[in-house]
C-alpha cells in the first residue's frame, strides 16, 4: 500500500451507547491511490459512514478511533485541530448524502461557496466570486451568476447536490469522499450526479471514495470496491474482478437484491432475509453467518480473516466462498 | 417581500380591533359606575343620572364602544377627569421613562445571555455549561423585588455608588439620568438573561447537530465562523421571539421595578389609574400598550423574514 494517497490502517471506531459499546468500524484496512476511485458498499448501519467520518476526523465527540489514517504521509489521527482544518475543504473534501440538510438554509449559495474558497485560497472577493460562478457552471447549474444570491430552498434536490459538489470541488481537493451522494435524489437525477462526479474526478485527477448501498452505483465507475458488513470489510477487489467473480456470499446477496427490469410483474423483490447483527453484541463467528445460506461448521465459531486468494488484489473473508463459475 | 409586509400589516387590523373591543369591555365590566366615581359619595341620584346622560353612559355598550372608537380614530383617547390631562399627554410624558428602561434592561439581558448561551452551546455538557445553566435556573426563580432590594443595598447603601430612587429626564442631564437608570435596568436585565440564555443555548445545541454544521467543519471553516455564522444565525429565531415578547411586555411598564425605584413610567401611570379608578386613562393606556405589543410582534415577524429566507419566500 505504499504510495497510496489515503490509507486507513487497522481502523476501529467504538461508540458508547446506553446498551453498551457499539463497534461501528471493526479493524478496517483500505487504501486509495492518487487519482483512483474506491467504492465502499454495504447496507445501512454497516459502518461505511462512520468510516468516512473517521477519515475526515469528524466522528461524534464520544466516538473512539484507533488505528491510523494516513493521508499524504501524515497520520490524520495525530494532527492538530488547526492543521486538520487547513486540510479539510482544501485537500480533503466531502459530499454528504442529503443536500436538503447539508447546506445551511439561512446562507446564500454564494456565501457558502465563497467562504470555502476564501478560507483556503488567497483570492479576493471578486476573484472568489468569479471562481464560484465557474464552479457552478462546471457542475451544470444554469444561470450560475443568479444562483449566488439564492438560498438552498430555492433549488431542487438535484441542483442542491450539484452545489454541494461545487463546494467540494472548490479548492481542487486531492481526495473527494462522496457519502451516498445520490441516495436522497430522484432516480432520474442519480445517474446525472454520478456521471458528473466521475467526469470531474477524471478531469481533476483527484482520488474519490464513493460510499453507497447500491452495487449498481460502483459498477463501471470505480477502480476498486470494498464491501462492508457489520463494521468489517468482507470483500475487496478491483471492480472488474469483483463483478466477474464475487466470492463472498454477502456480496452476491447484495447484488441479487438489486431490483431488475426483466423479471415478471408482481415477483417479490429478492431481499436478504434476516437483519444485520446487533453491533453492541460482538459475535464469535462470521457476522453474516446467521443470514448466509452457505453457513456451516466453523462459520459460527470462528471469524474468517480478510485474505487474498487466487490473486493478490482480490481479498475476501469467507470459509465457504462461492466457487468460480457459480454464484449470481 | 413587499407583499409579505403588506399581508402581515393587513393581519394587524383584526387583531387591533379585537384588542380595542376587549379593552373596552373589560373597563366597562369593572364594578362601580364612572359617574359615581366622579361625583363622589355625596352625589344625588339626579346628579348621577344627568352626568351619565352627559357622558353617554346611558347608551347601550356597543354604541358607547363605537363612539369611543370613533374618537380614537381621530386621535382623541379621552381625558382624565381627575387631572384633566389627556391620555396621549399622560402617555407621552411617561413613555420615555419606560422605553429607556426597557431598552437598557433588554441590552443588559442580551449582553449577559447571548455570550453565555454561545459559550455553553459550544461546550455543552461541560462543567462550565452545567454551572451556567444552573445559575440561570437559579436567577429565574429570583423575583425582581428581591434582586431590586439586594442591588439597592449593595450599590446604594453599602458602596454608595448609585442613587436608590429618583429620575431625571435624559434630555436634562444624561449622566444623572443614566445613574438613576442603572439599578432598575440591571434589576430587569438580571431577570431577562436566564430566559434568553436557556432558549438560545438549546437552539444552538440543536443547530450544532445539523448536517450543515458537519459540512461547515468538513469545509475547514474556522470554529468561530461555524459558531457565529453557521450556527447562531439559524438559531436566533426563538431568541428574537422572546426578546420581542420581553420588549412588548416592558412597553406596558415594569410596575414593580418602577414603583421600587420611583420611576415615573407607564407602569406607575397604570397603577395610579387603577387606584384612583381613572377608567378613561386606564382603558386608553391599556389600548396603547396592547397596540404597542401587537406592533412589536409585527416587527418580530419582519425580523424572522430577515433571518430566515424560507419565511421570506413563503416556504415555511
Amino acid at each position: 500500500m505504499s504510495g497510496a494517497l489515503l490509507s486507513v490502517e487497522d481502523a476501529v471506531v467504538d461508540l458508547p451507547t446506553p446498551r453498551g459499546n457499539l463497534r461501528a468500524v471493526d479493524h478496517v484496512d483500505l487504501a486509495v491511490g492518487a487519482g483512483k476511485t474506491l467504492g465502499i458498499v454495504g447496507e445501512s448501519g454497516c459502518g461505511k459512514t462512520m468510516l468516512s467520518r473517521a477519515v475526515l476526523q469528524l466522528l461524534p465527540k464520544k466516538a473512539k478511533l484507533s488505528g491510523r489514517v494516513m493521508f499524504n504521509g501524515q497520520d490524520l489521527t495525530t494532527l492538530s485541530a488547526e492543521k486538520l482544518r487547513k486540510l479539510r475543504g482544501r485537500s480533503l473534501a466531502v459530499v454528504f448524502q442529503d443536500p436538503m440538510t447539508s447546506l445551511n438554509p439561512v446562507l446564500t449559495i454564494g456565501t457558502q461557496l465563497i467562504e470555502t474558497i476564501q478560507e483556503h485560497l488567497e483570492l479576493d472577493l471578486a476573484q472568489a466570486r468569479q471562481r464560484s460562478i465557474e464552479l457552478l457552471a462546471a457542475v451544470g447549474i444554469p444561470a450560475p451568476e443568479q444562483r449566488l444570491a439564492q438560498y438552498p430552498h430555492q433549488l431542487s434536490g438535484g441542483m442542491r447536490q450539484r452545489v454541494a459538489i461545487a463546494i467540494a470541488l472548490s479548492c481542487e481537493p486531492q481526495l473527494l469522499i462522496a457519502d451516498e451522494p445520490t441516495t436522497a435524489l430522484d432516480v432520474t437525477i442519480q445517474a446525472q450526479i454520478l456521471d458528473l462526479l466521475a467526469r470531474e474526478q477524471q478531469r481533476r485527477h483527484m482520488a474519490m471514495i464513493i460510499i453507497t448501498h447500491d452495487l449498481g452505483v460502483v459498477a463501471g465507475r470505480t477502480d476498486e470496491v470494498a464491501v462492508m458488513y457489520a463494521g468489517r470489510v468482507v470483500e475487496r477487489a478491483p471492480t472488474p474482478a469483483l463483478f466477474k467473480q464475487m466470492r463472498m456470499p454477502y456480496t452476491e446477496a447484495l447484488l441479487a437484491a438489486l431490483p431488475k427490469l426483466d423479471v415478471a410483474p408482481h415477483t417479490p423483490l429478492p431481499a436478504i432475509s434476516g437483519r444485520p447483527p446487533d453491533p453492541t453484541r460482538p459475535m464469535k463467528g462470521c457476522s453474516f453467518s446467521p443470514r448466509c445460506r452457505y453457513s456451516a461448521g466453523r462459520c459460527t465459531t470462528e471469524k474468517p480473516r480478510l485474505s487474498p486468494a487466487e490473486t493478490q488484489e482480490h481479498l475476501y473473508a469467507c470459509f465457504h466462498p462461492i466457487a468460480a463459475g457459480v454464484g449470481a | 417581500m413587499l407583499f409579505f409586509v403588506a399581508r402581515r400589516l393587513l393581519y394587524l387590523v383584526p387583531v387591533l380591533i379585537a384588542v380595542s373591543v376587549l379593552t373596552f369591555v373589560i373597563a366597562s365590566l369593572l364594578p362601580g359606575d364612572l359617574a359615581y366615581v366622579i361625583l363622589g359619595d355625596q352625589a344625588t341620584p339626579e346628579n348621577v343620572a344627568a352626568l351619565r346622560h352627559d357622558m353617554g353612559l346611558d347608551q347601550p355598550i356597543w354604541l358607547r364602544y363605537l363612539g369611543w372608537l370613533w374618537h380614537i380614530l381621530q386621535g382623541d383617547f379621552g381625558r382624565s377627569f381627575r387631572t384633566g390631562q389627556t391620555v396621549l399627554q399622560a402617555v407621552s410624558e411617561r413613555i420615555p421613562v419606560s422605553f429607556e428602561l426597557m431598552i437598557l434592561a433588554e441590552l443588559i439581558g442580551l449582553a449577559i445571555g447571548v455570550p453565555l448561551a454561545i459559550a455553553c452551546a459550544a461546550k455543552a455538557g461541560s462543567a462550565f455549561d452545567r454551572l451556567m445553566t444552573g445559575s440561570a435556573f437559579g436567577m429565574l426563580s429570583v423575583p425582581t423585588f428581591l434582586s431590586a432590594i439586594l442591588l439597592i443595598y449593595l450599590f446604594a447603601v453599602e458602596l454608595r455608588l448609585l442613587p436608590a430612587t429618583g429620575y431625571v429626564p435624559f434630555t436634562e442631564d444624561p449622566v444623572a439620568n443614566l445613574r438613576f437608570m442603572v439599578l432598575p435596568a440591571l434589576t430587569l436585565g438580571l431577570a431577562e438573561w436566564p430566559g434568553i440564555m436557556r432558549v438560545l443555548r438549546s437552539d444552538m445545541i440543536a443547530a450544532l447537530q445539523e448536517d450543515y454544521i458537519a459540512l461547515a467543519k468538513a469545509k475547514g471553516l474556522k470554529p468561530s465562523r461555524i459558531l457565529f455564522v453557521h450556527a447562531l444565525k439559524p438559531s436566533s429565531l426563538t431568541l428574537v421571539t422572546i426578546t420581542g415578547i420581553n420588549i412588548g411586555r416592558l412597553i406596558g411598564g415594569a410596575v414593580i421595578v418602577e414603583t421600587i425605584f420611583a420611576l415615573p413610567g407607564i407602569g406607575r401611570l397604570l397603577v395610579g389609574a387603577i387606584l384612583t379608578r381613572d377608567l378613561i386613562i386606564l382603558q386608553g393606556v391599556v389600548l396603547l400598550v396592547a397596540a404597542g405589543f401587537v406592533i412589536m410582534n409585527f416587527i418580530v415577524d419582519m425580523l424572522y423574514a430577515v433571518l430566515d429566507p424560507r419565511i421570506r419566500h413563503g416556504h415555511a
